[in-house]
């Protein structure tokens, strides 16, 4: 493991490691492969997608879902990006991914709620 | 006075497999990611109204996004494992002076995993 002395990106990014690892492979075969498909039946029509994320408890959920990954993108990309070669602007790089994920999250907050 | 920074070839990844397979874990993350975002549009689409979310619904069934899907799913299922096989580096359980070994750790999670998956499941079949 890297050492950082950076708990807040730390912890976002293990948060969003859990997240990722536990909820995004079946996030992905329901919409992204199985729903898109047609194998799921009427599972992903309109009414009752839209009845299911109207609940306030989906509506957290569906946040860290999307925001806490993010987060840990941004962690692993930022150092990753160094890895490979670009050195030249630390900052701008940090500031750069977890911008993103900050924007990312925000406008995550602004589509969830409106739903 | 600079410090002297060895030069790296940008290949370094390339030169061995631990190397490469490490690299291709934090690229994980980026797949993710850019589902993640896909998913993000699929809620924006529905806010908009019905048309608009069976429009992007049937984009999501063009050959070339299911086959993206795929490899989302793959590099999801390879951050899982991963993540999974390095939690006993970092989770420590002992009760009083015995250490529960790190396959129950890693077994408790895949179990988890599991019950998690199966769960979402039945939430989006059953609506």
């Amino acid at each position: 493991m890297r050492k950082s002395n950076e708990p807040v990106p730390w912890l976002l990014f293990g948060a969003g490691g859990v997240v990722a690892a536990f909820l995004v492979p079946s996030l992905v075969v329901l919409t992204g492969i199985a729903g898109p498909a047609g194998w799921l039946g009427g599972a992903l029509e309109y009414e009752r997608v839209l009845a299911l994320v109207s609940h306030p408890v989906t509506k957290l959920f569906l946040l860290a879902l999307i925001s806490l990954p993010l987060f840990h993108w941004a962690h692993r990309f930022r150092f990753t990006v160094m890895d490979l070669g670009l050195r030249a602007s630390k900052r701008a790089i940090a500031v750069a991914c977890y911008g993103s994920a900050v924007i990312g999250s925000i406008l995550g907050a602004l589509i969830i709620i409106s739903l | 006075m600079r410090p002297f920074v060895r030069p790296v070839p940008t290949t370094w990844w390339l030169k061995r497999r631990v190397y490469f397979l490490f690299i291709l874990r934090e690229l994980t993350s980026v797949f993710i990611a850019v589902f993640l975002i896909l998913f993000l549009v699929l809620l924006y689409q529905l806010s908009l109204g019905r048309a608009a979310y069976e429009t992007y619904l049937d984009f999501l069934a063009s050959p070339g996004m299911i086959a993206f899907a795929v490899v989302v799913l793959i590099a999801a299922l390879y951050h899982t494992v991963t993540w999974f096989a390095l939690l006993p580096n970092i989770v420590v359980i002992r009760i009083g002076e015995y250490r529960v070994p790190s396959i129950l750790i890693v077994g408790a999670n895949y179990v988890a995993w599991i019950a998690v998956s199966a769960l979402i499941v039945v939430i989006i079949m059953r609506g």
